[in-house]
């Protein structure tokens, strides 16, 4: 029992300094590929080719004064970054990284935690993701705050219901909820390496996915709570120091997040020929993480009537359709 | 004492702080995060029985979305925590915090000890390892409870439609609220608040 | 059960870690407020009013309808993992059910609740 607590402990710590790191360094990716997209060149001075670029920011930030601005509802404010961070982070509980491996003579698996609901405690843990913007908002005495949370909120749960259903298709083909699993049904069984992955089966729902998850993160073109040219900071405005950093890791946690589940519900998770297998997660995790951020440099930014009207009248009904449709393949095809 | 206990006994205990700290606010959105902190507390307790989907269902529809409608409720009303909406409340003797609760306790006992309760089915309860799974909720609720579920759908039908009728009303009269005089200097911002 | 208590374990890590950084931010970082500072934004202008703005109605039925289509989708997991067992008999059943539904969100529909202007 020890032991075991033990070396969760120790995968725990592994995984959460990866995905910090990550995070960091996806706001350098970012900022590096957003630049070169525009014919500019992005950070350069801090370290070669600007590589140490989020280590700087981190310290600036750390060390800028925390400014608690007057008429907050204290306890909230405090508690809104805390609540937008964890149930972010919480996502990488249940992704499998990789295959297990053999460490001092124990056999690890690869995933921090196999649970058998594994789906629906994704699905649990970004229905929770609301509450950091909605606090953040409501604590926050100004009024871009609450403009911002309460769009991002209306936002969030307009296509929470998409995303949630997305997966269905999977799970009807797959029939089970853990994610080790729906690895283990993605493994190639000849030369074509990417013929079991989800999605070759379910194109649509990938798409789908893919749409509900930008959206969910509150990325661009859906990055309406944050439109810095309407409402300064959304839900941010009133935060500083160290507390908007943690809204600004939740966002990339959140984002990492995503696509980290859905490299491992749609693309395959750690299966691929000749590379390791966490190479292989990592690559399909990046080019989740590059699309986010070629979509931000290609689309302008929906109108807040047209985001709402898209994700009810067209992502739920296809949504539906998706499910139904899969359920009749499957019946059809005799399984 | 085991791990197991002891994380029941304190997700117990979590459970019913959070519960009594809700019931004991004066604000209401720290009502709502109390009884997150509950429904939590008891998601854990569920899971520790073995009822994984019930766990998960209390986080996904109690915690992620009608806790959600209560917050929004509560930003659209603006109820923070003003002390005039607490004086306007008459103040509970102590007489009534204890009768009430006695009184709670010694009705749940009667009724616990009245009903005659159901056999329990063999074979669902107990010894199953499955016993609460998705798989064996499923299983039951598309075969045994095939009607209940069916109403379930009809029942969220008449929400919807409740739904819509609410919005109709306020939309034939919109900007009723608008004009208080408390709130003179703030404009209506429809358009750009969505 | 251990799966559980692994997730547990993430989850206390992951609060620490957040507790850890405010704490270490707050042994480095400058103190310094006056009230200036503490003004609450407002393009840099003195605010004016509350910060309380009335918000679309809209918000509040989208929530409405968010409920219930949301419980409408957490029936549909369990339904999906046990497809393969129950087959044609559970489609027929999902698909009387999703049109109840469906029947709810064209009504919306048709009705305008889902129009947002």
């Amino acid at each position: 029992m020890l032991e075991m607590i033990l070396i969760t402990a120790v995968k725990v710590f592994m995984v959460l300094s990866a995905v910090l790191t990550a995070c960091a360094y996806s706001t350098y990716l970012e900022r590096k590929v957003v630049a070169h997209m525009q014919h500019r060149v992005g950070p350069l001075y801090a370290g070669p080719y600007g590589l140490l670029q989020p280590l700087a920011d981190a310290v600036k930030l750390a060390f800028k004064e925390d400014l608690v601005p007057d008429n907050v509802e204290r306890v909230t404010y405090a508690l809104a970054p805390v609540a937008s961070f964890v149930p972010a982070i919480l996502i990488f509980a249940v992704v499998p990284f990789s295959n297990g491996f053999t460490w001092f003579g124990y056999d690890i698996p690869g995933v921090i935690s196999d649970l058998n609901i594994g789906v629906l405690y994704i699905f649990a843990m970004t229905s929770l993701g609301v509450y950091g913007i909605v606090l953040a908002g409501w604590s926050s005495p100004s009024k871009y705050s609450m403009m911002g949370a309460i769009r991002s909120s209306a936002q969030m749960i307009s296509y929470e219901i998409s995303y949630g259903l997305s997966i269905i298709g999977i799970l009807i083909i797959g029939n089970t909820l853990s994610l080790t699993e729906i690895v283990a049904q993605q493994a190639a069984e000849s030369w074509v390496f990417f013929g079991n992955w989800y999605i070759v089966k379910q194109p649509l729902g990938f798409l789908l996915y893919i749409t509900c998850a930008i959206a969910e993160t509150n990325r661009a073109p859906f990055d309406l709570p944050e439109a810095e040219s309407e409402l300064v900071g959304g839900y941010h405005t009133e935060y500083s120091s160290m507390r908007f950093s943690m809204f600004f890791i939740a966002e990339y946690a959140y984002m990492l997040g995503v696509a980290a589940v859905g490299a491992t519900l749609f693309l395959g998770g750690w299966n691929g020929p000749f590379l390791p297998p966490v190479i292989w997660f990592l690559i399909k995790v990046f080019l989740f993480m590059f699309l986010y951020i070629w979509l931000r440099a290609t689309f302008p930014r929906f109108r807040y009537d047209q985001l709402m009207q898209f994700g009810w009248k067209v992502l739920f009904p296809l949504a539906i359709a998706n499910t139904m449709g899969t359920a009749v393949w499957v019946v059809l095809s005799g399984q | 004492m085991t791990l197991d206990y002891a994380i029941f006994l304190i997700s117990a205990a979590v459970a019913v702080f959070g519960a009594t700290m809700m019931i004991m606010q004066r604000n209401p959105v720290a009502s709502v995060l109390y009884l997150i902190l509950s429904l939590v507390a008891q998601a854990v307790v569920y899971v520790q029985l073995g009822a994984l989907f019930l766990g998960a269902i209390l986080i996904v529809v109690y915690a992620g979305a009608i806790l959600v409608l209560f917050l929004f409720v509560i930003m659209l009303l603006n109820l923070r925590s003003n002390p005039e909406l607490s004086a306007s409340l008459p103040p509970l003797g102590w007489f009534t915090k204890v009768a009430v609760p006695v009184l709670m306790v010694v009705e749940l006992y009667f009724v616990v000890d009245r009903v005659i309760w159901p056999p329990v089915p063999t074979g669902i309860v107990g010894k199953n390892p499955d016993f609460g799974s998705v798989e064996t909720v499923a299983t039951m609720m598309f075969t045994d409870y095939m009607y209940p579920l069916q109403l379930t759908g009809v029942l969220l039908l008449v929400a919807v439609v409740g739904a819509v009728v609410i919005a109709r009303r306020e939309s034939a009269e919109p900007r009723k609220t608008t004009a208080s005089p408390d709130n003179r200097n703030e404009q209506p911002i429809d358009t750009v608040a969505g | 059960m251990t799966e559980y208590l692994a997730v547990l374990i993430f989850i206390v890590a992951g609060i620490g870690i957040v507790l850890f950084t405010f704490f270490f931010s707050k042994l480095i970082r400058p103190h310094n407020p006056y009230a200036e500072k503490d003004l609450n934004y407002e393009c840099a202008e003195d605010p004016q009013g509350s910060s309380w703005v009335q918000f679309n109605n809209r918000f509040y039925i989208f929530g409405l309808i968010f409920v219930i289509f949301d419980v409408e989708a957490i029936f549909l997991f369990p339904w999906a993992v046990a497809f393969g067992q129950l087959g044609l008999y559970a489609l027929v059943e999902m698909v009387i059910f999703i049109l109840i539904l469906m029947f709810g969100l064209f009504y919306a529909w048709k009705k305008g609740a889902l129009k947002w202007v």
